[in-house]
């Protein structure tokens, strides 16, 4: 293992780490908003239809400057979210198929563009590949930079509409009773949930950044009742299975960050999901047990 | 040995169509697409134990996996803690991150490369050959073949099953049929279908050939037997033209395959005849114009004989009473002209007996 001085003088570790600290309290807050409206899965396609969008920012500015990449996952990440929800108010399809069309299709097409752009003269584009994986260990300080800064101003957005979020969360209908601008606030919501993603995909890459959002929240709602501390909850979890997976990842040759975050997120989420004092299964089964002695 | 490639292709999207529709049906789409991220571990795991990617090991571990997936997530719903949607999302990532950690530690030691079970790749798939009674053919053609024959099999035998299982899942329950049953059963299936196709186009665009034809269709039809037949159609046709388009360009065939799913998902998206955006908005105008004329007939009618008559029934008027713009309320005019409803006498809209008809039978409602 690697002690505390060795972490802070080793530069890609401490990068890494802050990195993955930064990027799993945004996506735990966030995702407590995606998975109370039900689009825990929305991440997953949202990911995946950013890919085009790299490789098109790429053609088009011919730079790896990671901002660059980035707006361009997140308007291929948007467009497709626009898609999503037009499918489903105007035709009889369903968010998932929706989500499946969106998500399979957008990937096929950056895969197209991606074959493209490796046969492009000037194609050192290695760093387009560590989209799909995520690669933890490419990131350098303008990076971590840019994703403190985002996250920031994404996460102080949510901070300011806490209630109209809230409020859009739990009773939509309500909202646009009282006056409350609801498409427009959908639309910020869910594009705050798209910046979270974007930021997180050059660490966790395409695939599995959907559980960044998932787990975190999942963990946190067994715990508490109460939307503040749950995205509290969630943040905190989130920082720490990404401060323990890249502390891990360093310490194992060969050990790929982004799955070992992941991993811890579900370990936290599975015992959370058993063992919590209200909700958790464990409690359930006592709690029936009891009733049933009682009764008989 | 293109014309290969075109066969394999098109056995993979007819065998996805199929499962695809019951999938699509049923909302639960996104089955496949974590059907096929967990395949990962499956394969690593079977490989370890086989030593080769010869033996059929890896490719049972993979249905296996996928199979752990489908229970996890159904057990995880059923505890009614989590949604069906935060249950897909929380168990799949996990599985494909046990898989990509296996690889990267003994990346040495085996030769499954994630990009290749992830991406797929076509070309490479027709030098993997087998003897077939004599006749020397891809391992992939025969292996889509033969699941592209036990989806058919399965639909036909199970047909009037699974439809009632479909659309009424507690009228198949009372009747004595097994929705949970036949549930595993079509997830099963779907894994089979995933695994056979993830080494020809990889394991996440099989989730477009699986999801795409099939929603195409959902748009097109109302029949089961239809969609069935649309989805297949759909999805082999896009991927012929899929494989055309990359091989011109030469680019991903895998992802331009799955491209062309998407376009001609969009196709049936604007103009399917019923269902389509587009006749849809025509629709709400046509329904919208037709509704005014009514009306413009009615407010004549009201005012027929009246003392304000010649004020109210001028067409300038309509702007103002009806609150029409102008536009609107000359095109509803035309229109009422041109079918004989009114007639203009003097600067007054007057009913013609058609018109007087049809403003009594709009009231008779």
């Amino acid at each position: 293992m690697i002690n505390l001085s060795e972490f802070f003088s080793d530069y890609t570790l401490r990068n890494v780490s802050l990195g993955a600290l930064i990027l799993g309290f945004g996506s735990g807050a966030l995702g407590c908003f995606a998975l109370l409206r039900r689009q825990s899965l929305l991440g997953d396609a949202v990911s995946h239809a950013a890919l085009p969008g790299i490789v098109l920012a790429f053609i088009i500015s011919q730079s790896k400057l990671s901002l660059v990449l980035l707006a361009g996952a997140g308007i291929a990440g948007l467009v497709g979210t626009l898609f999503i929800l037009g499918i489903i108010r105007s035709s009889k399809l369903d968010a998932d198929s929706a989500q499946g069309i969106v998500l399979s299709v957008f990937f096929g097409l950056g895969l197209m563009l991606l074959t493209w752009v490796q046969k492009l003269p000037n194609a050192s584009q290695s760093g387009l590949d560590r989209y799909l994986f995520g690669q933890a260990a490419t990131i350098v300080e303008s990076d971590l930079l840019t994703m403190a800064v985002v996250e920031g101003v994404a996460l102080l957005t949510m901070l300011i509409f806490w209630k109209e979020f809230k409020l859009l969360s739990f009773d939509p209908g309500f909202g646009t009773a009282i006056g409350l601008p609801r498409k427009v606030l959908d639309i910020a919501l869910t594009g705050l949930i798209v910046v979270a993603i974007v930021i997180g995909l050059s660490m966790v890459g395409v695939i599995l950044m959907s559980a960044m959002l998932v787990a975190p929240a999942v963990a946190a709602r067994q715990w508490t009742d109460k939307l503040g501390s749950m995205v509290a909850l969630a943040a905190v979890f989130g920082a720490l299975a990404g401060l323990a997976g890249s502390v891990v990842s360093a310490s194992i040759a060969n050990l790929p960050t982004g799955p070992v975050v992941v991993l811890i997120l579900s370990a936290i989420s599975a015992i959370s999901l058993l063992f919590s004092p209200h909700r958790g299964l464990l409690s359930k089964i006592l709690r029936r047990y009891r009733i049933q002695e009682k009764t008989t | 040995m293109s014309l290969e490639i075109i066969v394999i292709a098109a056995l993979v999207a007819a065998a996805c169509a199929i499962p695809g529709v019951f999938l699509v049906l049923r909302r639960m789409s996104l089955m496949s697409d974590a059907i096929s991220h967990s395949v990962l571990p499956g394969i690593v795991i079977g490989f370890f134990l086989a030593g080769s990617l010869e033996s059929p090991l890896p490719l049972v571990g993979a249905v296996v996996a996928s199979m752990i997936t489908v229970v996890l997530t159904e057990l995880l719903y059923r505890s009614k803690l989590l949604k069906s949607d935060a249950a897909i999302g929380m168990v799949f990532p996990a599985m494909f991150s046990v898989g990509v950690i296996l690889v990267s530690l003994y990346a040495g030691n085996i030769h499954v490369d994630t990009d290749a079970v992830l991406l797929g790749e076509l070309v490479f798939a027709p030098l993997d050959r087998v003897n077939f009674f004599g006749l020397s053919l891809a391992k992939s053609l025969v292996w889509m073949s033969v699941i592209l024959l036990v989806n058919l099999v399965l639909v036909t035998c199970f047909y009037k099953e699974l439809k009632l299982a479909t659309f009424d899942g507690g009228m198949a329950q009372s009747l004595g049929f097994r929705p949970v049953l036949l549930h595993y059963g079509l997830m099963l299936v779907v894994s089979i279908t995933t695994v056979g196709a993830f080494d020809s186009v990889g394991s996440i665009l099989v989730v477009a050939f699986v999801i795409a034809p099939a929603a195409a269709a959902l748009l097109l039809t109302d029949r089961l037997s239809t969609m069935l037949v649309t989805a297949v159609a759909i999805g082999v046709v896009s991927s012929v033209a899929g494989f055309f388009v990359a091989h011109s360009l030469d680019l991903s065939i895998a992802g331009s395959m799955a491209t062309m799913t998407g376009c001609a998902f969009l196709l049936a998206f604007l103009f399917s005849p019923k269902r389509g955006l587009l006749s849809r908005i025509f629709g709400t105008w046509r329904t919208k114009t037709e509704f005014a004329i009514k009306m413009l007939l009615v407010h004549i009618l009201h005012h027929e004989g009246n003392v304000e008559a010649i004020d109210e029934c001028r067409p300038e008027h309509l702007t103002e009473h009806i609150n029409w713009s102008q536009g609107f309320a000359r095109k509803v005019v035309k229109r009422s002209l041109d079918r004989g409803l009114i007639e203009i006498v003097g600067t007054m809209m007057v009913l013609s007996r058609q018109g007087r008809d049809g403003a009594r039978e709009a009231m008779e409602y």
